[in-house]
């Protein structure tokens, strides 16, 4: 473990900290405009679901070193009641009509690789990590 | 990625031509130029970074607002450049199920497929098409050792898959059925009771069941609430309604069915239809039965099967080719 620092998602300001400290971090690890505003719109989307639906978590973000390569990682966390249905949250379509914005499979979509990790009444994590090309 | 690579050169030289002349030639390049981006599914965001590092190569001394506004519109476009991927992603699910359905749909075919009987003096000819993909009509023939011939029609209230799926248990309850084949009341009867139990409240099926009998030439029928038939004289030229009463499938439990008889003489018609067929829409509203009587009259002199499939062409055409629910049309001809 490098380097993590981390932000608290509280009221919506928290969500312009959360991109701040992952756009720092991008441009510290080289990562060009596109990829800085794929990483930051992620951040936005993981920390915006904190502050909807969760009430507050907390946006840690990481470099890793791994095998040559570096990249970026996302931990977003709360403990808030969970998501029951993955596979729906998962799915498009669904993110949009839900409000969701872009939604889980938007973040999905805009990161190397996606974890998440849900306990009805405990809370969820999502791992997202965009690797230096 | 040296696709993406050459699809930045691309653009490099497009944007170029065009800020030297601002030709229609240069625009025409742009727009062949978009259609090669999607193709390699090359989201906006991008395009605006290849517009930056452009004008950031050929200009040394632009303002540097110019180029802050580009960070800005690439953060912009982020969202559509997301539901571009989703759109994409979309498009893909979809053809995925548009096959699995045509699978279905010939699975079906297969399930509910029945011959039609030859019977000395009589003539069959039937034809049942799917507004979708899949039928929620049936349609299906028996005929017992004694060349007596059973004939059944039905109808799901409602249309696509889920009248499909209903319907195919429908086939499976009649096939289980074989002792009750000479009363049509039974048949329904027996249908009700399957369909009461084991199909969605919400769901409701109409059928008839009829039974020729080449020994007697007696057409005995019973009918379940569905569209009636015509009976058509020979003699007086005539058509009548082919009405029964009778509960829909599924209603109530304990439905009793009345059953009917009707003599067929010597080129008598019996034409049964599902209500696709009456409720074929031209731009003045449904079409009348009056309708439906003057298209079978224009047919008549034609095979059993002629007429049915000359029929549903020409309701078809009345429709401009749009059926808006299944059509299945049968007809049933006494030729000696």
């Amino acid at each position: 473990m490098e380097f993590q620092s981390c932000v608290k998602i509280i009221n919506e300001w928290d969500i312009v900290a959360a991109r701040q400290l992952g756009r720092n971090v991008a441009k510290e690890l080289g990562f060009g405009t596109v990829d800085q505003a794929r990483i930051t719109t992620a951040i936005s989307e993981l920390a915006r679901n904190i502050y909807l639906y969760a009430g507050q978590g907390k946006v840690c973000i990481e470099k890793l070193y791994e095998g040559g390569k570096s990249g970026l990682l996302i931990i977003a966390s709360d403990e808030g009641p969970g998501i029951p249905d993955v596979r729906k949250v998962m799915e498009d379509g669904f993110s949009t009509s839900g409000g969701l914005g872009a939604g889980l499979p938007g973040v999905k979509r805009l990161m190397d690789e996606f974890d998440l990790d849900t306990t009805i009444g405990k809370g969820t994590e999502i791992r997202a990590i965009k690797w230096l090309r | 990625m040296e696709a993406r690579e050459n699809l930045e050169e691309k653009y490099r030289e497009a944007l170029s031509n065009y800020l030297k002349d601002q030709s229609e030639q240069a625009l025409y390049q742009g727009q062949k130029y978009s259609r090669k981006t999607i193709e390699h599914k090359i989201s906006p965001e991008e395009i605006i970074s290849f517009h930056k590092s452009t004008l950031m190569d050929t200009y040394d001394n632009l303002p540097p607002e110019v180029l802050h506004s580009l960070d800005f519109l690439l953060e912009v476009m982020m969202g559509y450049g997301i539901a571009y991927r989703e759109h994409q992603n979309l498009k893909h699910l979809q053809q995925e199920l548009k096959s699995e359905i045509e699978i279905a749909a010939n699975v079906q075919h297969t399930l509910l497929g029945t011959d039609i009987p030859e019977v000395g003096g009589l003539e069959i000819g039937a034809v049942s098409v799917p507004a979708k993909h899949m039928n929620g009509d049936y349609y299906h023939f028996v005929q017992d050792e004694n060349q007596c011939v059973g004939v059944a029609i039905a109808d799901v209230i409602g249309k696509g898959i889920p009248a499909a799926l209903c319907m195919s248990m429908i086939k499976y309850a009649m096939d289980s059925l074989p002792e009750h084949r000479h009363f049509p009341k039974s048949v329904l009867e027996s249908l009700n009771r399957v369909v009461e139990r084991n199909v969605d409240p919400s769901m409701f099926i109409t059928m008839f069941y009829g039974l020729f009998d080449p020994s007697t030439s007696i057409f005995t029928y019973a009918s379940a609430g569905h569209e009636p038939g015509f009976y058509y004289n020979a003699a007086t030229k005539e058509f009548t309604d082919l009405t029964a009463k009778g509960l829909l499938l599924g209603v109530e439990k304990k439905t009793q069915y009345e059953q009917y008889e009707k003599h067929i003489g010597s080129g008598d018609m019996i034409v049964l239809m599902s209500d696709g067929v009456t409720e074929c829409r031209t731009s003045e509203g449904f079409i009348e039965r009056k309708t439906l009587i003057e298209y079978i009259e224009k047919n008549m002199h034609l095979s059993a099967q002629e007429m049915v499939n000359n029929i549903y062409k020409q309701l078809e055409k009345l429709q401009h080719f749009q059926l808006r629910d299944d059509f299945t049309l049968i007809i049933l001809k006494r030729n000696v």
